[in-house]
Formats: C-alpha cells, structure tokens, sequence
C-alpha cells in the first residue's frame, strides 16, 4: 500500500514535470541588457510579436553591457544557456564561435539574403568562415553631431561640415558665453570623439589603419598627425565640468539651450525625444567630415547557443523570424533610436535622423564599420587608456600622443 | 590583547587517552570541515588559478599556455598600471592615517561627556551606512565645479573661489581621499571609543593626582592602551583600500583622464571588459604579492619570532 502511493506520487511528478517540459517548448529565455525606459520599450516589439507568434518570451535583462555579457558567457561555458543571447556586432563573440558554443544561422541567412539586405559592414561583423553566426537587428550610427538650432541661429554662425570649421566655429560660440561642445567626460565618451575626429578629419581609410590593421606607418604620417592636433584643439571647447559627466548630462546640455554641439551616437535621439524635441526643428544631426562624412556603424546581433534540446533549436528559428521580420524591425527601431538592419524596409514613418543615416548608408562608401568590429576589446582599451590622457591633459603634445598610440599598437594583444 | 592564537587549546595528553580524544575531536573535526573546504578550494584554489593564468595568453577565455613573464614586462610598461598604484599607496597612507587621527579626535570630543553624546554618534558613524556607491555619487556632485561647493560659495558672492580638484588631474585623487575619510571616520571612531571607554577612570584619577597634563596623559597612557583597537581599526581600513573600486566608480571612473585609476579596477577592466584574462589576473598577482609583502613582516613578528622565543 505504502508502495503503491509512492509509485503514484512518482508517477504523478514525472507526468507533471513532462506536461511542463510540453509547456516549454516555446519558451525562450532572452538575455540582454537593454534597461533604460527606451530601451526595454524597443525591446518589448521583438516580446510581443513573439508572443503573438506563439511563444512565450522570458526577459533576462541584465544592466551593463558588460556584466550581461559575463553572466550569459559563464552560463554558456557552464552548459545552461540562456535561447538567446544580445551582443554587440564584433569581436565581442569570437570565441565563442571558435570553442564551437554559439550555433550558425548561415541556412536562415541564405533563404533571407541576408547578404543582398544589410550593409557589408554588418555581414562581416556576423561573418565568420563564411557562416552567419548572429543576427543582426539594427544598425546604430556611432558619430552624429547633435546641434541646437536655436543655439546657432542666435550666434548668427553656420553650424560646421568639417573639423577646422568646428574649431574656428567653436571659439566663436565660446567668445559669445556658450559651451561650444558638450561632452560626456568619460574615458569611453572622449574616445567616442576621437574617433568621429579620425574618421571625419582623416576618412575611413585612416580609421581601419589605426585600429584594424594597427599600420605604424599611418600613425605616423602627417594626416594623422593633423588630425590628432585638430582633436587636441577641441580640448578647450568643452566646459571644466565636463570630466566624469553622464553622456546624457550631457546631452541635456544640449537640450537646454546651454550648449551647441554634441557628439554621441543615434541612442542620444531617446534623450531628446524624451524631452518633447523634434529632430530638424529644436536640434539637427550631421555628420562632420570632409566630403559630406561618413557614418560609423555598429549595432546589436543576437547570438543563439548551441543546444541538445530540439525544441529549443525550434524556439530558436522562430525567434530569427520574429527578429527580421518589417514590421518589427520598423517598430524595434524607432524605439530604440537606430535604424533597421534591412535596407529593403520602408523608412518614410521614422524621423528625419533616421532617414537621413538611412540615406547616407545607401552608398557603400560612406559605410564604415565600427571599432568594435576592427579591433580587439583589449587594442581599443588600450587606445581608451591613451585617448583619455591626451584628452586631460592640455600639456601633453601630439608627438607624446602619438607615440602612446605606437606604444599600444606593439604591446595589445 | 587582540593576538588571536592559533594553536589549540592544550589538552594535556597526560589526563586523556588518545583515543578518548580522538573521539571527543571528531565532531569538531567534522563540524569544521565545510569550512576548511572552502577555504582550500575557493580561496587558496582561486589563488593559485588566479597566479597560473597570468603566466599565459588568456584573453576572453582560460588557456592554459605557458608565455612565461610577458603578461608582467607589459603591466610594469603600461602607464594606467603604474599610476593606478602609485594611487592605491597615496590613498592608502592618507585614507588609513587620515581615518585613525579623525576618528580618534573624534572619539575624544565623545569621550568628553558631550551633551546630546547619542546624536553625534549617530552622525559620526551615519557615512558607514552608506554604500561606496552612494559615497561616491554624493561627493562627484558635491565637488563638481558647476553644480556643488565651488558654485555655492560662488554665488555666495565670492566669483574667484575655485575648488576644482575633482576635475584636475593632480588634485582628483585626494578628493577620493576626501570621501573615503568621510566614510571611514565614523567607524574608527565608534572602535577607538568603545577603547577609551574601557579606560580605568583610577588611571585618570592617578594622573590628575600627579598633575599630568591631560594631552600628556592621551599621548603617553591611553594611546598605548589603545593599541588593540588601533590595530583592529587599521586592519579594517587596509582591507578597504586593498579593495577600493566602487568608490572610484562612482566618482570619477578614473579620470579625469587616467588620474584616479586603481589596481583593482584596472583588474576589473581587463577581467571583464577587455578581454584580457592573462593581463587582469597578472595585475591580482602583483596586488596579492603587495599585500602578502606587507603582512608577512607582522606575521613573522606576531608568530614565528615569539615560537622561536618560547623554544
């Protein structure tokens, strides 16, 4: 009798454990570290059209970038994956690709076009031996000057299309009592600068030198040495409260009138929409740079693990699905700030930011894939390191600058 | 005294046999065990795995290959290391002395039979309540020059006042100093307090009788009698500085520029962020080896020199 219960009671916990696992099937656990209110907004598109395919989406998110994308890897490597995973296009998931953790949507990727659709940038950062191994979802512009319309119509001054213009301008707008650029003084923000400075002043071309190809030669040409010295004279337009600041500090900055220029990437759009601003109207966007500039483009992909479970290898094809489909991806990114990673799609209904990146990466030659994808997260904080010293401190030469930059390209690994 | 002896309790062999205490030993034995296994296999296991990645070329994940001294000539050439201890001595001699002297003023003025005694306490020690985090927040825009100190006194009607040490390369580490005596004042004095209220009143007495001055009196009787809690409050200080990172989070992340950077934050960065498992672990080896070298002395003092006495 005592044994019989305890066989039903077995029984009945195996049924209950396997009608669960039936339940499961769609489930699909989503890991990310989209926090802020727009973020999880954007984020919520890509939830409901999933739940309204059918599935149930279970949301992870972690704040940081940097401590979700730990978690997620400790749990890789401990053998509970999360369905699927957010990173940022570039090196960022190199070796989870070579120790064979993450699977390969190459047969998606092929039935899709993916290759036709989305910008060469993009592929390449998805790319490895030749198989797709993310997906891409949205392409984020690194390098956008924000401006204050009334700011530079007040001043009676043009806003700038290139570097020297911006410095000359610049000391104008600080002559009248404004903070000609407002800057986020953070190691991550001033490289942020340097790098629109590099590719605006010394083009695409320099830009993959120094952190793709690491080439010597290119840092020490005379361009480039310009460029470092045109980046130097900008030191003095930001305002003394700038180190440490938020980069959303300082785009308020902007917003308030205090300010003129900004330079940050699309997601900055959130912080003025949040404040009732209209991109054309209120601020504007441009890309400084010689020959109309170019944008510098990254974004985010989701990586999916390699699992034993079938189901779970099936919840991960819809979601692909989900991912790329217009009407999401339209959705996703007019929350999110960026713009859809399919060219093909309709961008009439977004913003004028939008269409205007939209239109600029039409030309492939305007395309130019962001550092994240050049170079090694250790290459780039050694550049960080070396940026953020020449940035504070108004004594340091463009000779001593340089030569930290030779010193990093030989020592990163 | 606070010498916290490490041998056991000497049970005399002679009044038990040996297999009698065995037994009485066993559940003690077994009760001490999860512990001892944590202790070897996390702490020491963590050590010694932490050492052996910095002799490879680790990046995003473990590998274990042999690249001999390479990850330590690159951390010795790499400015941001160098600077971050020069940092961490700066403000560990600052942060430990600064605390200690405050405290103990602090605890003096107390000690002084103060009217509303509980309501300073309760000040004084408030900041430990806090997070690093919340420290470092509240002082960021305390001392930032557009919005707290240098702008109150400003439009206070002193244009010409300048308190920028926050965002001046020379200056920014000692206003992490600042906030770090902030918080760590109130604990030193809470410590040295309940010391000095530990003191024989007769002591005081006698002094008075002899006609010691009273500063005489604290340099020469009560510091001395002190020693415990000044080496408990000093223990718990190091610990913290060993440890700052949070504090210089949310402060400065650093800067400006490279200015304020710590040993453990530059192991943060390259564990986490950087990919850098081989260079980030190297840099932990290099704060064990500091940490170790400091201690072992004390160690040697405290232990190893009294055994050698008794023998």
């Amino acid at each position: 009798m005592r044994l019989k219960k305890r066989i039903s009671a077995y029984t009945l916990a195996f049924a209950f454990a396997s009608t669960t696992a039936a339940f499961a099937q769609q489930k699909a656990e989503v890991l990310h570290w989209w926090t802020s209110a727009g973020e999880s907004a954007s984020v919520k598109v890509f939830a409901d059209q999933f739940t309204k395919a059918g599935g149930t989406w279970v949301d992870n998110a972690i704040a940081g970038g940097a401590n979700a994308r730990t978690a997620g890897i400790n749990r890789m490597v401990g053998g509970n994956p999360p369905t699927m995973m957010q990173f940022n296009t570039g090196k960022q998931f190199d070796e989870l690709v070579s120790n064979e953790l993450v699977r390969d949507v190459e047969q998606q990727a092929k039935a899709g076009k993916w290759r036709e659709l989305m910008p060469k940038p993009i592929v390449d950062a998805t790319v490895r031996n030749g198989k797709f191994y993310a997906v891409p979802v949205n392409i984020h512009g690194q390098n956008w000057m924000f401006y204050n319309t009334k700011v530079f119509a007040d001043a009676g001054l043009e806003v700038p299309k290139t570097f020297p213009e911006l410095v000359a301008t610049g000391e104008k707008l600080k002559a009248k009592g404004v903070i000609p650029i407002a800057l986020g003084g953070q190691p991550n923000w001033e490289h942020n600068l340097f790098r629109a400075v590099v590719v605006g002043h010394g083009g695409a071309d320099m830009f993959r030198k120094l952190y793709g190809a690491r080439d010597q030669a290119t840092v020490k040409s005379s361009k480039f040495k310009e460029t470092v010295e045109l980046f130097g004279k900008m030191r003095a337009l930001v305002d003394p409260g700038s180190p440490g600041r938020n980069w959303n500090d300082a785009t308020a900055l902007v917003i308030t009138n205090k300010a003129a220029m900004h330079f940050n990437g699309d997601w900055a759009k959130g912080e003025f929409i949040a404040a009732g601003q209209t991109a054309g109207k209120e601020y504007g966007c441009a890309l400084v740079g010689e020959g109309g500039g170019k944008l510098v483009i990254g974004g985010d992909v989701f990586v999916f693990p390699v699992t034993k479970d079938k189901a779970q290898t099936a919840t991960q094809d819809k979601l692909i699905e989900v991912l790329l489909d217009p009407t999401s991806q339209i959705e996703f990114n007019k929350k999110k700030g960026s713009i859809p990673v399919r060219m093909d799609v309709d961008v009439s209904s977004m913003d004028t930011c939008a269409q205007k990146s939209h239109a600029v990466l039409k030309d492939p030659a305007n395309q130019v894939e962001a550092m994240e994808m050049l170079s090694t997260p250790n290459f780039s904080g050694a550049m960080q390191d070396a940026v953020t010293q020449y940035w504070n401190n108004a004594n340091m030469t463009a000779d001593a600058f340089i030569e930290k930059i030779l010193g990093a390209m030989r020592d990163a690994s | 005294m606070s010498t916290v002896s490490l041998r056991a309790p000497s049970i005399s062999p002679a009044t038990a046999p040996p297999r009698r205490r065995l037994l009485t030993r066993l559940p003690a034995a077994f009760a001490l065990l999860p512990t001892a296994l944590i202790v070897l296999i996390v702490y020491i296991g963590c050590m010694l795995w932490t050492v052996r990645l910095s002799f490879t070329s680790s990046t995003l994940l473990p590998k274990l290959d042999w690249v001999g001294l390479a990850q330590y000539s690159r951390l010795f050439a790499n400015d941001r290391f160098l600077t971050s201890a020069e940092n961490i001595v700066i403000f560990g001699f600052l942060f430990i002395s600064g605390c200690l002297i405050l405290g103990f003023l602090l605890a003096v003025f107390i000690d002084q039979n103060v009217r509303g005694e509980g309501l300073f306490r309760t000040l004084f020690l408030y900041p430990y309540a806090m997070s690093f985090v919340v420290t470092g927040v509240a002082w960021q825009w305390f001392l930032n020059p557009g919005l707290g100190l240098q702008k109150l006194v400003r439009d206070m009607g002193f244009p010409n006042f300048t308190f920028d040490w926050l965002v001046n390369q020379d200056m920014a580490i000692y206003t992490i100093v600042i906030a770090g005596l902030w918080h760590g004042s109130g604990l030193t004095m809470a410590i040295l307090l309940a010391g000095l209220r530990g003191v024989d009143n007769d002591l005081w007495k006698a002094a008075r009788v002899d006609g010691v001055p009273t500063w005489r009196v604290y340099a020469s009787i009560i510091l001395p009698l002190l020693r415990p809690m000044i080496v408990t409050a000093t223990v718990l200080l190091a610990t913290g500085v060993v440890k700052l990172y949070d504090l210089v989070v949310a402060m400065t992340l650093g800067g400006p520029g490279i200015a304020t950077e710590v040993p453990a934050k530059f192991v943060m960065d390259h564990l986490f962020e950087r990919n850098n498992i081989a260079l980030g672990t190297a840099a932990a080896t290099i704060m064990l080896v500091a940490v170790i070298s400091i201690l072992a002395p004390w160690v040697y003092m405290k232990y190893v020199r009294r055994e050698g006495r008794h023998a």
